[in-house]
Order: structure tokens, then C-alpha cells, then sequence
């Protein structure tokens, strides 16, 4: 008896702090971080309403039913009802599941823009590096025999190939903003995850393949980059930033890079 | 068909070994389950504890935990590598040794024979072997503790190359990763040998009358879910045995060329694919989510049934609902690694089959209020968890809508959403299914009720108790909180959400001060417990229709004749408010 009040108030209560955003979303960046709000509060809307019919209707029963000396009724079920509300379910979701699949679409269905700017990201126990190809264009050949992390080449770059020399391999990923960005994702040992909150986007990082994935910030910033794939002891700290620039200023922290090679 | 059947009478065998330890009987076997889920429960709990304080004091000194752990706690604060390694058995136990065996083992091997009027299992021998091995995988998994660098630290899903590559990856992953493996190994085998025994069973051994449609839904989410068992178990054992050749023998299952670990060039592998294992580890483990919750959902729907004096709404429905979930169940493992890196055109099917899953889910919830609906509902123990599992399995289904979709799931995979999500369903939706049906058989097994008014005070503290621990996980997720993470002190907004953190964990500490209660009214109940009558609680299958406990061949050599379906309660005109099965033809009833 007391039950069917508690299964309204924790109903609520749930509800709630999902309908005042207590804790929610970053704002977001792009254009795929506004469609993917969008999906989120359509599915939010329909799962809420969802939740709360069955949560109230379980309490209802609960307190409308309960023993008060009269006979049950005698009942094998209604087959009419039964199908109405399959049907309605099988609707409801695989309409979401469809209007989602734009979404899909555009991260891993399209290309990446031929313009994109391509950043080859290589992630490690424990650490983010971000290469960049430098004036030529060009990712230089690299060695894992070259590989000296504390000699400052986590990549493995050969300064032997004039297109690795000029190669720059940052710690932290910086961006320019409106700009498409196409990131080649590779790790050098066990399983990462890149993560932007404010992107609304997340990819594993495989060793062994190389994952094209591309995006486009559009809201200047620094954003953190939490590895979102268990990798070890040193998961909860591997963290880097991403940085959201304008053209100029992007273009000078280039210059920077190049002048302190 | 009861008669000339499967095995011959068998006397109840002399001494206690024979009766207690090696015993052969299905109801000794299934008790043995029951406890060795329950060690491994409060086991498991215990190490959610710990991770629970180390997340929100992570740099805490306390004293005992040098003594527990002298090199992995040395100076008694938790390293990062022990927090994972407690997070990686934590969920490893709680998965096979609890959510596996419980209900369906447990329950299952004690009350399937009953309830379709067999005398045992198909093979008793069999049967006592499968238990002996889970026993065994238990005491492997455990060892993985007290080895050199401890227990591993890969989580439950182990996945390759931080599984693969050996001791280099991290402290646990090598000797304890060997044991982990082995042990899932020795409990692969254990479930096939289960499960093929359930399929024999419940195919075979039936009574006279007790067609398949007959049968209550308990025994058919045991069937469905022992046939899961076979299928997926026996692709994870092949798995195990691939990943364990990877380690020991340097063949490349799952390791790619390149690799560069702990200031090394990895030379002995080459070609594999790190890929594989996750598609050979979720072909089973998607199944194993229905292996843990499918029993609960059959405990349940008998329970409605019983406690609402009401047939169920929708037998035939709630049948190919399972039937269905069971199906679907093996082509949606896909959904677990849409962030994987694999193709992701295959996104979309499994999307697709996914919501597909979501439908026969929602119709068992439509037909479990549909049961209750106009029913007379009496609130004992047994009851209230099961309606406790209704909630919960709604709350902890609607969260699956989100993550199916993989548009979604680009910001909430591998966060605490995830957590927040399988907990709830999983977890303790099933947990719930347990309690339910721990407080409906108890009469039957131990001749004893259990106490009520303390079966009342630990629902009430158990079901708040959850829903203060999982549901602000959700929100968590929803602030891109990652999940596995040991501390939140170098992720800076992850500062923020401490809070929310700290408040989970004492509701953590409050759930488990809880089940005190319960394993209290257990025990007590086993000695002083009021008798049980034959039928406490006037239901209709077979096993209330033999003494509390039943004696050893279970209906005294006597077959059983079944002549009406499972659920015949207020049948209109009948003298009592409940039809038993095998109550003769005249009683009037639909089935």
C-alpha cells in the first residue's frame, strides 16, 4: 500500500532533476551537437513520458487493487489490447531509431570535407599526441624503433624524411574554428577512447587500425578530452584539451611550433 | 509420458557426504547454488564498497587496507590499479557467480523439476558435476586476489591488447588475468553442463498433462534461458581458450602488429584483431543480460499471478515474449560497440533489432499491469519485491531506448548512463527477481515462513536503497561522467559532480547495511521460523502440492496428472479462489 505513493514519489524525483537539467549537457559547439540535443530531447520526451505513464499506472494498481475482501476478476487477457500496444511500442521506437540515423549519417556515413583539415591523433598509456603535417601538407614516415618519449618523439618521427621534419606533435589538440577537421585515430597499445563533451562525439581508438573520424567546431574554446575506453592504471588521468581557435590565432600558434622545432 | 522415462527411482542415499556435499539431488544442488551466490553476492558487494569509498577518498589513508593489500594499498591508500582490479571481480563476480547461477541454477535446478512433477533432473550426475565445476571456477576466480600483482584490472569484458598483451599493461595482468581466464573457462563448462541438463529436463521429464502451454512461465524463462546458455556460453568458452593461447602460447587472436607498450616494441604478435574478442565476448554477453534477467521476469510474472489472485494477463503473449527476447537476444550484441570501430552500417541493423527487443520487453510490462489490473492484491513480502521489479525493470528499460540508438550513444557510450542503465536491469531488477522468489519458495524448501514485518522493513530500505544509488548515475551520464574512472581529480569537470558521487556512496553504504536484515531473517527464519503449511500462499503449481520440504523422489512415487494451465485464480463458479493444476477435470476451468 505504501508502495504505490513511493513509486510516484521516486517517479517524480527522477523525472525531475531530468526536467530542471540539475546536471546536463555541456552546451554544444556544432551543428551536430544542436541535431544531436535535438535527438536527445525527442527521445527525452517520448522515454519521459513512457516512464512516468508506467511508473504511475504500476502505483495505481497497486493502490486500486489491493486486497479489500471483494473477488479478483477473471481474466486471460484481451488479445486487441495486447496487439494495440505492441504495435504502438514498435512505432515509438523504431521511429526514433530512424530519425536518429541522420545523425549516424553524417558522423560516419559522409566523408570527411575535402577541405578538412587532417590531424593524425596517437594515443597512449597514458597520453594524448596530436600530429600536424606541417608546411608541406605532408605525415612524414615514422619508425617505432624511433619511438623516445622522453627524448620528446612519442611518434616515432624519422627526421631523416624532410616530410616527418617538419611534422609538429602537440600534447593537446588545437583547432581552428568553422573549419571541418578530419582526425586519423591510432594507438600505439591498448584500446582509448576520444572524447569531446561539447562536440557531442566519442570514438574508440584501436591499435592496429587507423579510424578516420571528423568534426567542426565552430564555438571558440578549450574543452577537456577525457579518455573514455578503460586503458589501465593511469585511465582517470588520461586527460588532454581541445582547442577551439580562431583562423589567425591558430595560425599563429603554428608559426610558434614551426619556430621552436 | 511420466513413467517409463529417463532415470530409475532412486532412494534417498545414506550418509552425509552423499546427501549434502557430492549429493545428486536436484533440491541439495539447487540449495548449493543459492549459497554459493549468496558468498559471492556479499563478496561482490563488499568490493563495491570499497570502490565506492575510494572514488569520493581516493586519498584517504586507512589503516586496514595495508593489511588487506600490502604492496597494492601499501601505507593503507588504495592505488588506482587496485580500484580496478576490485571494479574488474566486482562486476566479474556479481555477472557469473551471482546473476548466473542464482536464478537459475539456484531456483531453477530446485523447482523446475517440481513444478512440471519430475523426480529430478534428467541427470542427476551430471548435475552435481556442473555444480562441483561453478564451485571450482569460484575458487579460481578468488586465487586471482592473492597472486603476484594481484587480481586483473581489464574489467569484466577484458578486452585486448590491455587483456592480451601480459604483465606489461598493468599490475594483475599477469597471473591474475591466467587465473580470471581460466575460471570463466571452468565456468563455461559448468553452465553448458546446466544447461543441457534444464533443455533434457524440461523437454523430457514432464508429467502426464503438463503440455508445454501448461507449464508456468517460470519454467518457460528457464528453458529459453538455459538454451541461452548453450549457445552463448560455448561461444565464450572458445573466446576464453583463444585469449588464454594469445597470452601463454604467442598466437595472435586478438594482437595487432605495432604495438608498443611500457617502453617496448611488441615483436611476438602480429595480424590479429582486437575487434574479434569484443564481437566474441557481446555474442554472449548481450545473451548473458537475458540469462540474468529472463528467470527474475518468469518469478515475477508467477508472483503477479498468485498475489493478485488473477490468471496472467496474456499467458500465450508472455510466452513468445520470451521466446522472442530469447531470439532477438543473439543479434543485438552489436549495440555494445557501436563506438567500437567497426563497420558503422552495421550500427544501424542492430539499432534496429534492438528497439526490435524493446517491444516483447514492453509487452511483458504492459501484461504484468494488465495482471494486477482488477486483481485482489495481497502485499506479502514475496509480492512486494516483485512489484519492485516491475518499477525497476521499467526504469531501467526506458534508459536502453537512449542507448540503442547510436546517434545517442555517441556521447553516452562508456559513461555512468551505461552503468546507471545495466545496474538497474541487470542488477538489481534481477537482484529483486531473487528476493521475490527467495521469499515465495523459502516455505517450500525449509518448511518455515520467513518473518514478515522484517521482509517489509528490508524491501522498503532495499528499494529506496537502489534507487538512490543508480538513478543519480543517470545523471552522471548525462554530465559525461566516464565511467571506470578511480578518482575524479584530474578531469576538471568531473570536480563538480563529486557531490553526486559522495551521495551515491552513502546510499551504497545504506543498501548494504540493509541486506543485514535479510541474511538475519534467512537464518533466523531456517530455525524459528512459523511452520509452512503445504500451500502458504493457496497457489496452483505443482510444488504446492507436496509436503514442506518435499521428500527426496519429490512426489513420494506417486505421477502427477496436470489437467489445467498454470495461472487459474477466481475462476468464476470454482468453490475456492484457485484451481491447482492437478486438481481433477470437473473443477471448472478455461485451459
Amino acid at each position: 500500500m505504501l508502495l504505490a505513493p513511493l513509486v510516484w514519489a521516486i517517479a517524480v524525483a527522477t523525472a525531475y532533476f531530468f526536467f530542471a537539467r540539475t546536471w546536463w549537457f555541456p552546451p554544444p559547439i556544432s551543428q551536430h551537437g544542436l541535431a544531436y540535443d535535438a535527438q536527445f530531447n525527442r527521445t527525452l520526451l517520448v522515454v519521459g513520458i513512457i516512464f512516468i505513464l508506467a511508473q504511475f499506472a504500476l502505483g495505481y494498481v497497486i493502490w486500486k487493487f489491493r486486497n479489500d475482501g471483494r473477488r479478483a476478476g477473471y481474466s486471460h487477457g484481451n488479445n486487441k489490447l495486447e496487439t494495440l500496444w505492441t504495435s504502438a511500442t514498435a512505432i515509438l521506437f523504431l521511429g526514433l531509431v530512424v530519425m536518429g540515423s541522420k545523425i549516424w549519417a553524417s558522423v560516419h556515413f559522409d566523408e570527411a570535407p575535402p577541405d578538412a583539415m587532417t590531424i593524425e591523433v596517437m594515443s597512449k598509456q597514458f597520453a594524448w599526441n596530436f600530429r600536424y603535417p606541417g608546411p608541406d601538407g605532408k605525415f612524414g614516415h615514422t619508425d617505432l624503433k624511433l619511438i623516445n618519449d622522453s627524448a620528446g618523439n612519442p611518434m616515432g618521427l624519422d627526421d631523416k624524411d624532410p616530410a616527418s621534419k617538419d611534422d609538429i606533435v602537440s600534447a593537446s589538440l588545437k583547432v581552428p574554428a568553422g573549419k571541418p577537421i578530419k582526425l586519423i585515430l591510432h594507438s600505439r597499445d591498448v584500446i582509448h577512447n576520444f572524447f569531446v563533451r561539447e562536440l557531442r562525439l566519442k570514438q574508440d581508438i584501436v591499435p592496429g587500425m587507423e579510424i578516420p573520424f571528423h568534426f567542426q567546431a565552430d564555438q571558440p574554446g578549450i574543452y577537456e578530452v577525457p579518455c573514455s575506453e578503460l586503458c589501465g592504471l593511469g585511465h582517470f588521468q588520461m586527460r588532454t584539451t581541445m582547442q577551439v581557435m580562431s583562423q589567425a590565432e591558430f595560425d599563429q600558434w603554428m608559426q610558434q611550433q614551426q619556430a621552436q622545432k | 509420458m511420466s513413467s517409463p522415462v529417463a532415470h530409475p527411482a532412486h532412494a534417498a542415499p545414506q550418509g552425509f557426504i552423499k546427501r549434502y556435499v557430492f549429493s545428486q539431488d536436484h533440491k541439495v544442488i539447487g540449495i548449493q547454488y543459492y549459497f554459493l551466490g549468496l558468498f559471492s553476492v556479499f563478496i561482490g558487494m563488499a568490493l563495491s564498497l570499497l570502490m565506492r569509498f575510494h572514488m569520493v577518498n581516493p586519498n584517504v589513508t586507512v589503516k586496514w587496507f595495508s593489511w588487506l593489500w600490502p604492496t597494492a594499498a601499501a601505507g593503507g591508500i588504495m592505488t588506482p590499479e587496485l580500484y580496478l582490479s576490485l571494479m574488474t571481480m566486482h562486476g566479474t563476480i556479481m555477472v557469473f557467480f551471482v546473476l548466473t547461477t542464482v536464478p537459475q541454477s539456484g531456483f531453477g535446478n530446485y523447482f523446475l523439476p517440481l513444478q512440471i512433477g519430475a523426480e529430478d533432473m534428467a541427470f542427476p550426475v551430471l548435475n552435481m558435476m556442473s555444480f562441483w565445476t561453478t564451485f571450482l571456477a569460484l575458487v579460481v576466480m578468488v586465487a586471482a586476489f592473492f597472486v603476484q600483482g594481484g587480481a586483473p584490472l581489464s574489467g569484466w569484458t577484458a578486452y585486448p591488447p590491455l587483456s592480451g598483451a601480459g604483465r606489461i599493461t598493468g599490475p594483475g595482468e599477469g597471473m591474475g588475468q591466467n587465473l580470471w581466464i581460466l575460471s570463466i573457462a571452468i565456468f563455461c563448462g559448468a553452465s553448458l553442463m546446466g544447461a543441457i541438463n534444464f533443455i533434457a529436463t524440461t523437454v523430457d521429464l514432464r508429467c502426464k498433462g503438463m503440455t508445454l502451454m501448461r507449464m508456468p512461465l517460470t519454467c518457460w524463462t528457464w528453458l529459453v534461458t538455459a538454451i541461452l546458455g548453450l549457445l552463448g556460453f560455448a561461444v565464450l568458452l572458445a573466446a576464453g581458450v583463444l585469449l588464454l593461447l594469445d597470452r601463454l602460447a604467442g598466437s595472435s587472436f586478438f594482437l595487432p602488429s605495432g604495438l608498443y607498450i611500457s617502453d617496448q616494441i611488441i615483436t611476438a604478435h602480429k595480424g590479429g584483431s582486437p575487434l574479434l574478442w569484443q564481437h566474441l565476448f557481446w555474442f554472449f554477453g548481450h545473451p548473458e543480460v537475458y540469462i540474468a534477467i529472463l528467470p527474475g521476469m518468469g518469478v515475477t510474472s508467477q508472483l503477479l499471478s498468485t498475489f493478485s489472485r488473477k490468471p496472467i494477463f496474456g499467458y500465450k503473449a508472455m510466452v513468445y515474449a520470451v521466446l522472442a527476447i530469447g531470439f532477438l537476444g543473439f543479434l543485438v550484441w552489436g549495440h555494445h560497440m557501436f563506438m567500437s570501430g567497426m563497420n558503422p552500417y552495421s550500427a544501424l541493423a542492430f539499432s534496429v533489432l534492438t528497439m526490435c527487443i524493446g517491444v516483447p520487453s514492453a509487452i511483458k510490462t504492459f501484461n504484468w499491469i494488465g495482471t494486477l489490473w482488477n486483481g485482489k492484491i495481497h502485499f506479502d513480502t514475496a509480492m512486494m519485491f516483485a512489484l519492485g521489479f516491475v518499477s525497476l525493470f521499467v526504469t531501467g528499460g526506458v534508459s536502453g531506448i537512449f542507448l540503442g540508438q547510436p546517434a545517442l550513444d555517441l556521447y553516452f557510450h562508456d559513461t555512468y548512463f551505461v552503468v546507471g542503465h545495466f545496474h538497474m536491469i541487470m542488477g538489481v531488477a534481477a537482484i529483486f527477481g531473487m528476493f521475490a522468489g527467495t521469499f515465495y519458495w523459502f516455505p517450500k524448501a525449509s518448511g518455515r515462513m520467513m518473518n514478515e514485518t522484517l521482509g517489509k522493513i528490508h524491501f522498503y530500505c532495499t528499494f529506496i536503497g537502489v534507487y538512490a544509488i543508480f538513478t543519480p548515475m543517470h545523471y552522471l551520464g548525462l554530465a559525461g561522467n566516464p565511467r571506470r574512472y578511480s578518482a575524479f581529480t584530474d578531469v576538471e569537470y568531473l570536480g563538480k559532480l563529486i557531490p553526486v558521487h559522495t551521495f551515491m556512496t552513502y546510499a551504497a553504504y545504506f543498501t548494504a547495511a540493509a541486506q543485514i536484515i535479510f541474511v538475519i531473517n534467512l537464518f533466523w527464519s531456517m530455525k524459528k521460523g512459523a511452520r509452512a503449511p503445504v500451500n502458504p500462499w493457496n497457489a496452483t503449481t505443482l510444488e504446492w502440492t507436496v509436503p514442506s520440504p518435499p521428500p527426496f523422489d519429490n512426489f513420494a512415487g506417486v505421477h502427477p496428472v496436470v489437467y489445467h494451465g498454470p495461472y487459474e485464480y477466481s475462476v468464476p463458479g470454482a468453490a475456492r479462489d484457485f484451481i491447482m493444476q492437478t486438481d481433477p477435470p470437473q473443477v471448472q476451468s478455461e485451459a
